[in-house]
């Protein structure tokens, strides 16, 4: 071997920001052929998405009627959001999962900042999530959904889908920074994650709820989310009749949304995990 | 290269290293010796930047561990207890992120992967998942791991526990072709024959404090000079006030009395002398050995206690008797 007595790694010769976002990029990588080799992470952006879909038409479709149009058109939009915000949960546990292996110890003894490990983490999930929406949308196309405002609507409302699902992975990366292990990182996930899924305007127009629960759905974010998407997409949103602001306002809501759970997150979750590696 | 003053970790209540001082001159290898729990990984885990001292300074390559501890992980490669390997990556994909993660570009950390898989003889595994490697094979690829950034100073934390024989050559072979390289290595061991034969000197730590430090001469001179045992057919009080005014000091027993440990000064005839004079006091003797003192011999004289792995042996030979 060759001669080891000089590192070949001098001191900072690149800058910081280039350092950091090369870095970054490595651990995106990385975390991104754990998804593809995990098969249970594998089937969360490529197999749910489908069966999800296939079922959620087939099924609620059967005995649903939406004013303006077919449930399949109203219905994508939805499981699009439903999809994105449960799978922002592997976040969580890929976080955990790292943070309960060695290889996190590997990490902190190389001259790398801290936050990359979660910047890397949650560009991969981003990678993934648009997978895993962009499944969504093909499953929805050939069961029959057809957006009414072309190319660039679709790619608008995915857009803000996968922005929303990025903040929330920042908001269960606390939750896997929080969690001695993969496992219950999965549980509080779930437990957060699914009532905010299903009590919003994913599946059914909030109108037909029972009276307590409907404001509740009216002010979740993701049902901000749902209308933001169907009105991008140029398919039926019945929300939009409903005179309450973030149902009038669904894109503008959203955006304020993801600002304000990353503003929150952020800089929560990277406190978190130097806190969690100093011993 | 390593210098340590005054480290001291405490988790909890639970004083993992009370005080360690020690230094390692560059291009030479310090055996830190010490059983299970004597705080070998805190002292570790500390120098190398994983954790933070609650007392003492450490510096290493002239930079010090808790304010300058980027720099201080730009020069040194680690090497933990349990493999720090991404096990659903291959060889290959390890070396190369860790290469990245360093500081080198796509292309150098590709080739420098390349370089060290062939050196440990991992060409044929390296498209593999580390998740499909033999134990041996994990600790290779985690030394290689250390030195793709090609640290001057490397930390090896029992780099040879749990591995079998021909494996645990290897390893030391290659840590000798690093030190002869150039290289400064701290090496934990629980082992003391590793010690024995890697370290240039070694300290001694018993429940988070260093107890003894020198070279494996130094620390055996300290003991004086060869060592007597003795096995008795059966425990006799006796035995050791006969043992007494053969031995050059204190007269130790083991196994409830059956056995009897003490330092003599090598003479023609002293095996006869001692057989003889336990013969006179009606006493059997089972078995007798003089041998010069081995870094066991250090370890029981300094502690009290055995090594681990000794307690183990005759833990071992008292369930079989």
């Amino acid at each position: 071997m060759t001669t080891v007595t000089a590192p070949v790694v001098d001191a900072p010769r690149t800058p910081a920001l280039t350092t950091w976002m090369r870095n970054v990029w490595t651990l995106t990588r990385r975390n991104f052929i754990h998804v593809m080799r995990e098969p249970a992470q594998m089937s969360d952006a490529t197999i749910q998405p489908v069966l999800f879909t296939v079922l959620f038409v087939y099924i609620f479709g059967s005995a649903m009627h939406i004013a303006g149009g077919s449930y399949v058109d109203f219905a994508i939009a939805g499981l699009v959001v439903m999809n994105l915000t449960t799978a922002s949960m592997g976040t969580a546990v890929g976080l955990s999962s790292d943070l309960s292996t060695g290889v996190i110890d590997r990490f902190r003894t190389l001259p790398m900042a801290r936050s990359t490990i979660l910047a890397g983490r949650t560009l991969a999930d981003l990678l993934a999530s648009v997978l895993c929406g962009s499944i969504v949308l093909a499953t929805g196309y050939v069961i029959g959904w057809r957006p009414g405002n072309g190319v660039a609507g679709v790619v608008a409302g995915l857009a803000l889908a996968v922005a929303f699902s990025y903040a929330l992975s920042w908001f269960t990366a606390c939750i896997g920074l929080r969690s001695s292990d993969p496992e219950s990182a999965q549980a509080v996930g779930l437990l957060i994650l699914f009532p905010l899924a299903f009590v919003s305007s994913c599946f059914v127009p909030t109108a037909g709820l029972p009276g307590w629960l409907q404001p509740i759905a009216d002010w979740n974010p993701v049902s901000a989310l749902a209308g933001a998407c169907r009105d991008l997409f140029g398919n039926p949103n019945p929300s939009g009749a409903v005179h309450n602001f973030p149902n009038e306002h669904p894109v503008l809501v959203s955006i304020l949304w993801i600002a304000v759970i990353l503003a929150v997150c952020v800089p929560l979750a990277n406190r978190m995990l130097r806190t969690r590696t100093v011993d | 290269m390593i210098e340590a003053e005054g480290l001291r970790k405490v988790y909890g209540g639970n004083v993992a290293v009370s005080d360690v001082s020690l230094a390692v001159p560059a291009g030479r290898i310090l055996g830190v010796l010490g059983p299970n729990g004597a705080g070998k990984s805190t002292t570790v885990r500390m120098l190398t930047t994983m954790t933070a001292p609650d007392a003492g300074t450490g510096r290493v390559a002239g930079f010090d561990i808790a304010r300058e501890a980027q720099a201080v992980r730009r020069v040194i490669g680690v090497t933990g207890q349990d493999a720090t390997l991404d096990e659903l990556l291959t060889g290959t994909q390890n070396l190369v992120m860790i290469g990245e993660l360093s500081g080198l570009s796509r292309q150098q950390a590709r080739v420098r992967a390349d370089e060290l898989l062939d050196h440990f003889e991992l060409t044929d595994a390296a498209g593999r998942t580390v998740k499909t490697y033999s134990g041996g094979m994990r600790r290779r690829l985690d030394l290689g791991a250390s030195l793709v950034a090609r640290p001057p100073v490397l930390f090896l934390d029992e780099p040879t526990t749990g591995l079998d024989p021909t494996s645990r050559q290897r390893m030391w072979e290659i840590i000798r072709n690093l030190v002869a390289d150039g290289t400064t290595v701290m090496l934990t061991t629980q082992y003391l024959d590793e010690a024995d034969a890697l370290a240039d000197s070694i300290s001694v730590i018993d429940h988070g404090i260093v107890i003894a430090a020198g070279t494996a001469r130094e620390l055996k001179q300290r003991i004086g000079g060869d060592q007597l045992e003795v096995t008795l057919s059966a425990p006799d009080p006796a035995a050791a006030t006969t043992l007494a005014e053969l031995a050059a000091g204190a007269v130790v027993e083991l196994d409830g009395g059956r056995r009897l440990r003490a330092p003599v000064v090598a003479r023609t005839g002293l095996a006869t002398a001692v057989i003889r004079s336990l013969d006179a006091a009606g006493i059997a003797v089972d078995d007798l050995e003089i041998h010069h003192p081995s870094l066991d011999d250090v370890f029981f004289a300094l502690t009290g206690h055995p090594a681990a792995e000794e307690t183990e042996t005759e833990s071992l030979v008292e369930a079989l008797s």
